[in-house]
């Protein structure tokens, strides 16, 4: 199956390891992947500020540059979940709307793409830790995002998978609100990192990129062991990722 | 002027809050409890979906025609005996509320526990006429005791612990300092019933009220709503316009859903219908203002909860039964409590109604105060779309900034012009990137990087790299 990324704004600019990762799991699972360089970003910081019409100008850029792929598949559910919410931000054009509906319809998140869409759950990988899931918010209650991750991480050799009784919970990123109201949202990061380190692991991992900058951030600074990392590139990378990660010099 | 409103200083007052351990264990102790509860009650009825699906369809029904209900309400409430008093603010509200008092001769008052009645500032009001209204909820008569609103829409003393309470008695009513919770309620109920017994007037809220049958429906655990409601004299019930509901038999959803919403229980102890006053208690005398036969609802550039029926996205907030279950499950919520929100309504309902029922400039940080995750919407029994609203009034927060270069609205301007074209998107992120040893220090980024590690920008960027890898 040729695959289209987006690998979205983030990966793109801060960890382009993920979508390189991404790619990885692709190919593994017997896919061609391509990356179209026109697209930019999803519209959700806009859309999420209440700034519908900026939002729309936006995916619509990314609507252009990936509706002619056979299916699209993104290392972030928040993204993915984005592009089902065109239908609705594009209510009052139909062309767009129907081009937006039409985008989402073949949109994936990475781990939802290779369980439930390929049925591929075995990757051949080995990571020798402690890992526990963080189910984000909008990959959770938007797209259902729950057993597809659990089962890759089920198939990799030497992983055990703690489950945290707060997995649930919400890490305080929030885009703006991170920012905004900085307190509060490290108060939130930092009840679900008690919890963690409680559970003896070694790395925290999930499918959104920024929620894993919430908690990575916050990790380093308490000066913790525990590693936060985008699950394509812990399966992908394996140990490799992990040394990385943890020789990543102080800033 | 709207009394108690401080949503203006929700920045300091949250920042307060975090500092504050034994709230935050109280609130979290208390909201697992509650959320265990109702998860349990709920996995017990499979129709749970359809239910909300239901009770959503009923009021947004009613809503958009509410104008008819509430006039057929008005209508058959008078038939069976009831006096109707239109009030247009807060103000007319408490001014009708103090008349009748007067005329009643300003006799002793008790209250059952009422948000409407918090939001019009009744209380302050009543004292302000050198009257004594009584609370009998036990969490609200906690608060009163404390000097301070409810920090919870259910559970009005949700902040406090049982040893903060003890103290609290022992410093008002002179009891023991180490009471035991057993003590402490047989304090309450020993000086509760008194003021029943000398009460001439009782004052409630509304939970649900009935337009084909001009009657209104209050749910409780306590008995305390039932003696409010019949030992005194007068009953004076405060309802919102948006508690209307068309149908008697649409009730069962609601009391199927708000029970298990607001505590897991299947059913409250109590559910009282009042369909006009009992069989010899007459009505209090009519007043002259805005309360006589074919009286219409107040204009809506006068009411707030009016102006907002107009909007099909933002009435949905008067969907609203105050069951508090989005409080419950708001990670926000559980680490500031109830009293940072600045004013009555707390938690994700409180961001969304604070600011249309005060008013954006009063409450503009409020809005942003969501991580926008979703556990309210998913928790709300009548699915209000709090995510959603809340989106739509940040932007309205922002323009009230006055889209200042830095605001938000500058900002999301200049964002999506850079993000239309590939081509401008890697400007602004060579920017970005140059900028990046200065930006650390300034505004957002110190924000993020006071307590947190900044994440740095990528050598090469991802495309840099697929391009030579596809080479």
């Amino acid at each position: 199956m040729r695959v289209s990324l987006f690998v979205t704004c983030l990966v793109d600019q801060l960890r382009p390891e993920v979508g390189l990762a991404t790619a990885e799991l692709l190919e593994r699972a017997g896919c061609s992947v391509e990356f179209d360089p026109r697209q930019t970003c999803c519209g959700q910081p806009a859309f999420n500020s209440g700034y519908r019409s900026e939002a729309r100008a936006v995916a619509r850029t990314l609507i252009e540059a990936l509706e002619g792929a056979e299916a699209v598949v993104t290392p972030s559910g928040s993204c993915c979940a984005m592009t089902r919410r065109y239908r609705e931000l594009f209510a009052g054009e139909p062309e767009w709307r129907a081009r937006g509906e039409a985008l989402a319809a073949k949109t994936f998140e990475l781990a939802a793409f290779l369980v439930d869409r390929l049925e591929v759950t075995a990757l051949g990988a080995r990571v020798a830790q402690r890992v526990s899931w963080h189910d984000s918010c909008h990959g959770l209650r938007e797209l259902g995002l729950r057993a597809a991750p659990r089962a890759l991480l089920a198939r990799v050799a030497g992983l055990e998978l703690v489950e945290a009784g707060l997995r649930e919970e919400c890490c305080g990123f929030g885009g703006t609100f991170a920012v905004k109201h900085d307190a509060i949202s490290v108060a939130m990061a930092d009840r679900k990192i008690d919890e963690l380190e409680s559970l003896g692991i070694d790395v925290v991992t999930g499918a959104d990129l920024s929620c894993l900058m919430q908690l990575g951030g916050r990790l380093e600074r308490r000066g913790s062991r525990i590693r936060a990392l985008h699950f394509a590139e812990l399966i992908a990378g394996g140990l490799p990722a992990l040394a990385a990660a943890a020789e990543e010099p102080a800033r | 002027m709207i009394h108690g409103l401080k949503a203006r200083e929700f920045d300091r007052l949250s920042r307060e809050a975090l500092g504050d351990d034994i709230q935050r264990g109280a609130i979290g102790k208390a909201t697992d409890l509650i959320r265990g509860r109702r998860g349990a009650a709920v996995a017990r009825l499979p129709e749970w979906e359809e239910l909300r699906e239901r009770a959503r369809a009923v009021k947004a029904h009613t809503l958009a025609r509410l104008d008819h209900y509430l006039l057929q309400f008005v209508e058959r409430a008078e038939a069976a005996g009831v006096v109707v008093h239109w009030a247009s603010d807060a103000t007319d509200a408490t001014e009708i509320i103090t008349g009748l008092v007067a005329e009643a001769g300003e006799r002793p008052i008790v209250k059952a526990k009422s948000m409407v009645t918090e939001e019009i500032g009744l209380n302050h009001a009543l004292e302000a006429r050198g009257l004594r209204p009584v609370e009998t909820d036990l969490g609200e008569w906690i608060q009163q005791l404390a000097g301070e609103p409810p920090s919870h829409i259910i559970v009005p003393a949700i902040h406090k612990t049982q040893a903060q309470i003890a103290r609290l008695f022992a410093e008002q009513l002179g009891s023991a300092e180490d009471a035991s919770a057993e003590e402490l309620t047989a304090i309450a109920r020993r000086i509760l019933r008194q003021e029943f017994a000398d009460a001439a007037i009782g004052i409630s809220g509304v939970n649900f009220a009935v337009a084909e049958t001009g009657s209104f429906l209050l749910l409780e655990n306590e008995g305390n709503i039932r003696l409010t409601t019949s030992l005194p004299r007068l009953h004076l019930a405060v309802m919102g316009i948006e508690k209307l509901v068309p149908r008697l038999s649409d009730l069962e959803v609601f009391l199927r859903l708000l029970p298990r919403s607001g505590t897991g229980q299947h059913l409250t102890s109590y559910q009282s219908i009042f369909t006009g006053p009992a069989p010899g208690r007459g009505a209090a005398p009519r007043r002259g203002r805005g309360g006589g036969p074919g009286g219409a609802p107040p204009p809506a550039r006068r009411h707030r909860r009016r102006a907002l029926v107009g909007d099909e996205l933002r009435r949905s907030s008067l969907q609203c039964i105050r069951c508090g279950a989005c409080l419950n499950v708001c990670p926000v919520y559980r680490q500031i409590g109830g009293h940072a929100y600045g004013w009555v309504y707390p938690g994700p309902i409180g961001a969304v109604l604070t600011p249309q029922l005060a008013g954006i400039h009063e409450a503009k940080a409020l809005p942003l105060a969501s991580s926008l995750g979703g556990a309210c919407e998913e928790g709300c029994p009548v699915k209000i779309a709090l995510p959603e609203v809340l989106r739509d009034l940040g932007r309205e927060a922002g323009e009230a900034q006055g889209e200042a270069p830095g605001g938000e609205g500058f900002g999301c301007g200049r964002w999506a012009w850079f993000m239309r074209t590939p081509r401008r998107y890697r400007w602004a992120l060579r920017l970005a990137r140059l900028g990046f040893p200065l930006g650390k220090r300034l505004g957002p980024f110190r924000r993020w990087a006071e307590q947190r590690e900044l994440p740095r920008p990528a050598a090469r960027s991802f495309r840099d790299q697929w391009k030579e890898r596809s080479r």
